[in-house]
């Protein structure tokens, strides 16, 4: 007579409840029925209310706006805009502009936090007090109030168009903003285009394919000369075999304004110069965190291993550092982007200031403009935190193998 | 013998004097091996000290060195005038100082403004030095007395009722909401597809109406029986003292342990009946001053000290919420968290600017400073329910499990084990929030609220002031501000910080 092992109590009753009410079982799921009655009570308080108040004021609900003519004018549009175009154009403008500046900004911020965090690293106490000295400035002051200052004091003390401050000739700053040489395409352009493209893609090819040689076989292939001949080499044969690819159209003062190049208004100037330098502060703090996360040992090690200092850098702090640094870095890029939106402040034409501003007074589909706005913002931050997550994972996998 | 002799070296005169090692130490050293002592680094020190030779000398300059520091209006500011480049222009800012920190608050009620600047102090440095006892009650009187305190002092009027005339009031509007809801699905009901469910489901709504209204009934009927009685105030205030701490004996465990939640009650009411007399709340307190009026300052401090004081509750809810195994509730923590972390502030505010009105009854208008502060309260409420998070996350298991192994409830677990420990956690990280709160209430002067920013961009219009360096002085004024509030918040953070981590110091 054999016992057999009983079988385990069925645990469906219990898994289900755990589903539903967590570990606070049917206490839970009442719990949850209250909530969601309360929930339901303030989605139709809502609901009745916007729409009883959107009948006194005579407003249709829904997105058929967009259609309509917006009627009035943008001062920086990426894409051909009129007066006469509708509304969803104005959406699409204001999108562009908050992405241009976006991007240039990041640019700038990522530049001058990496040489401020070079700074406040520097053995040279001199360098690393000034790196610390705009680091807490900078910090310390809010974002809208350099803005402003920016915008109100300093650009604004610039002298006007016929005393302009020069830049070698080609550029001229104003309070009328920033005139730089507009490229013009000539004959050669696209084959110039073509051949870059080309050079870039064989590099990244070449790269890959040497990396490979590396980690199979052993075997280290030189392809720095190659790259820069397909780099440079290629776009510079092409250039002299079809002619100039552009030429750049400069800037004359002719009146009281200047005539020819392209004029980069003051308030995008103010935002972009505000933006970086308030974020490069962050940027630096990330950056030197990062750097100084890395054991000393690390850099010891490779200099017993016989590497250089710059090998040491490039193949062991680097990457290193570089894991703490990209997550909290994209964050600020994101914070970049958003605060970008400060920019109706100062009446540049980004999505917040001519959608969310300018449209919502003209037509007053607040529930829908500050939906979409919203909307753009929240998805943009979204798409970011799935980016930052699958590189988390692609981190995590690497360390565990 | 002889060949040792002659191979030994027996050395006869002395080894020359080496010159002393380089010198490291003292303020020569120091200078040598900090600042030059590669070709590199001497370039770096000179590329250093042109920076700071380009930047703080001429901001000196022109704060101090030619700076006016008297004169009646623009005149006095300007080159021809003064016989020398002008830097700063201070008399601007005694002329603006009313209006840079109270706006246009009227004069003769300034004190009140200073009275409520002057009490925050007094409740909030005992807060931040953590040697003083009586934290407890220190942080009740700032998170909780002080807010109300101050809103009669800085807004003004009066209450006609207390504690019960609220309560009635609430529960009618909520039995209207709970009547009308029933009333639109049973006229649904006539039209729809699905007929006999709505009309029960409609039914239903509306009894549940009408049994709140039988039950709140003798509540309103005492309601109306004391707003009717000449002491409408007193009145209320005495029923509503007897019930809540009549609540609270029984709460704390009746004739056996009550006795100490009774006194603890009565005390607490005794100290809001001196205040309500001594600011003569009973008949019509202070004299109103519209919000439209605050400015300055003061608004920067009103929003922000209310930002502090809300978002923290709204962030520990989230916080638990998110944590909590309960699905809805976790799940909706999360989309209320994602969402208000996801957006800029500014169009939360064009949100609760705009938007927040919509949602509202017809009858029923917020003001607009109060909808910048719901705004700023969910805005900032989400990300300190991630600082909160960060805290709990950080409290190992064993603290909880210990705790319901002693047989504590779930909430006992969570406010007396876990939550104090968090907090005490995270108290860097919320400051860092604090600062960061503050620089952000400048955002408000986008939306027509005068803060000191706002009152600041308004003082620069005008002509009477209007110089080449006014908006440069006006931002130098305004910049030291917001500096010595943000830089000193960020001080006690790693002040605090440094205390917290002391066992780990080495």
């Amino acid at each position: 007579m054999s016992t057999e092992a009983r079988k385990p109590p069925a645990q469906i009753a219990l898994k289900i409840r755990r589903i539903l009410g967590g570990k606070a079982g049917w206490n839970g799921v009442a719990v949850q029925f209250a909530f969601a009655a309360i929930l339901g009570w303030i989605g139709y308080e809502i609901v009745s209310n916007a729409r009883a108040n959107l009948e006194n004021q005579h407003i249709a609900a829904g997105f058929g706006f967009l259609r309509n003519n917006a009627g009035f004018d943008v001062n920086q549009t990426l894409i051909s805009y009129t007066g006469s175009d509708t509304f969803l154009r104005v959406f699409v403008v204001g999108l562009l502009n908050t992405l241009v500046v976006s991007v240039v900004g990041i640019f700038f911020a990522t530049v001058i936090g990496f040489i401020v965090a070079l700074c406040r690293l520097s053995p040279n106490w001199l360098l690393s007090r000034v790196g610390e000295i705009y680091v807490e400035i900078i910090r310390n002051l809010p974002l809208l109030f350099q803005i402003l200052f920016w915008y109100l004091a300093v650009l604004a003390a610039l002298p006007n168009p016929r005393q302009s401050i020069s830049v070698l000739g080609i550029a001229f700053i104003s309070n009328r903003g920033l005139v730089i040489p507009r490229p013009i395409g000539e004959s050669g352009f696209e084959p110039f285009l073509a051949m870059l493209a080309l050079g870039i893609v064989v590099s990244l090819g070449l790269r890959f394919y040497a990396r490979r040689a590396l980690f199979e076989r052993g075997q280290v292939i030189r392809i720095w000369p190659s790259v820069l001949a397909l780099l440079f080499g290629l776009p510079l044969a092409t250039m002299l075999v079809f002619g100039l690819p552009f030429t750049f159209e400069l800037p004359q003062l002719k009146g009281f304004n200047f005539a020819g190049g392209s004029r980069i208004i003051p308030e995008f100037v103010a935002l972009t110069v505000a933006l970086s330098t308030y974020t490069a502060a962050f940027i630096a703090e990330i950056v030197r965190a990062g750097i100084l996360s890395v054991h000393k040992g690390q850099m010891e090690a490779g200099s017993s291993l016989g590497l250089s200092r710059g090998a040491t850098l490039r193949l062991i702090v680097v990457p290193q550092a570089m894991r703490v640094i990209v997550p909290p870095l994209t964050n600020q890029y994101l914070n970049l982007t958003k605060n970008s939106s400060l920019a109706v402040a100062i009446g540049y034409p980004d999505l917040v200031s001519v959608f969310a501003g300018t449209s919502l007074s003209q037509t007053g589909q607040a529930i829908e403009i500050i939906a979409m706005t919203m909307g753009v913002y929240l998805l943009i931050s979204l798409v970011t935190s799935a980016v930052m997550s699958v590189y988390g994972w692609r981190v995590s996998r690497s360390l565990g193998a | 013998m002889t060949d040792i002799a002659s191979s030994s070296f027996v050395r006869h005169d002395l080894v020359n004097e080496r010159p002393a090692p380089v010198k490291t130490t003292g303020f020569i050293g120091w200078v040598r091996t900090r600042l030059f002592n590669s070709p590199t680094n001497i370039l770096l020190t000179i590329l250093g000290a042109l920076l700071l030779w380009f930047t703080i000398v001429p901001s000196v300059k022109f704060l101090m060195v030619d700076a006016v520091w008297s004169g009646q209006d623009r005149a006095a500011c300007l080159t021809e005038n003064a016989g020398f480049a002008v830097g700063a222009c201070w008399p601007y800012i005694q002329a603006k100082l009313p209006q840079l920190i109270y706006g246009f608050y009227p004069e003769a009620e300034r004190w009140r403004v200073n009275l409520a600047l002057v009490l925050a102090a007094v409740l909030l440095l005992p807060l931040l030095v953590p040697r003083l006892p009586a934290k407890g009650l220190n942080a009740g009187l700032f998170f909780f007395a002080f807010p109300v305190v101050a809103f009669f002092l800085l807004h003004g009027g009066g209450i006609k009722g207390f504690g019960l005339s609220w309560t009635a009031g609430l529960l009618e509007l909520f039995d209207d909401s709970i009547t009308g809801a029933g009333n639109v699905v049973l006229n649904l009901s006539k039209t729809s597809a699905m007929a006999p469910l709505l009309w029960i489901i409609g039914n239903l709504i509306v009894l549940v109406g009408t049994a709140i209204h039988w039950l709140v009934f003798p509540l309103i009927w005492l309601r109306d029986q004391i707003q009717g009685s000449g002491q409408s105030v007193w009145a209320d205030f005495a029923v509503t003292t007897a019930v809540v701490s009549l609540i609270a004996f029984v709460l704390g465990g009746g004739l056996r342990t009550g006795w100490r939640a009774l006194a603890a009650s009565i005390a607490t009411f005794l100290a809001i009946a001196i205040v309500i007399k001594l600011m003569g709340l009973d008949h019509g307190g202070l004299p109103v001053v519209q919000t439209s009026l605050w400015g300055g300052l003061l608004v920067t401090l009103v929003v922000s000290v209310t930002g502090i004081v809300t978002s923290l509750p709204i962030g520990i809810a989230l916080a638990l919420g998110r944590r909590s195994t309960i699905p809805l509730i976790r799940i909706f923590s999360i989309a209320f968290i994602e969402f208000w972390r996801g957006v800029p502030l500014i169009t939360v505010l064009f949100f609760a600017t705009y938007m927040l009105p919509l949602f509202l009854p017809g009858n029923f208008t917020v003001d607009g400073l109060v909808r910048a502060l719901i705004g700023i309260a969910l805005f900032t409420g989400a990300y300190q329910a991630e600082n909160v998070r960060g805290g709990l996350a950080a409290i190992p298991r064993g603290q909880g499990e210990a705790a319901a192994a002693l047989g504590l409830s779930w909430w006992k677990t969570t406010s007396l084990i876990v939550l104090p420990q968090a907090l005490r956690h995270v108290i860097p990280n919320l400051v860092n929030s604090f600062i960061s709160l503050f620089k952000d209430t400048s955002l408000v002067s986008i939306v027509a609220l005068f803060d000191l920013l706002g009152s600041l961009r308004a003082s620069f219009s005008d002509p009477k002031w209007s110089t080449p360096s006014t908006a440069f002085t006006g931002f130098a004024f305004a910049g030291i501000i917001y500096f010595i509030f943000c830089f000193g918040m960020s001080r006690y953070s790693l002040f605090v910080e440094r205390r917290l981590n002391a066992h780990r110091r080495n």
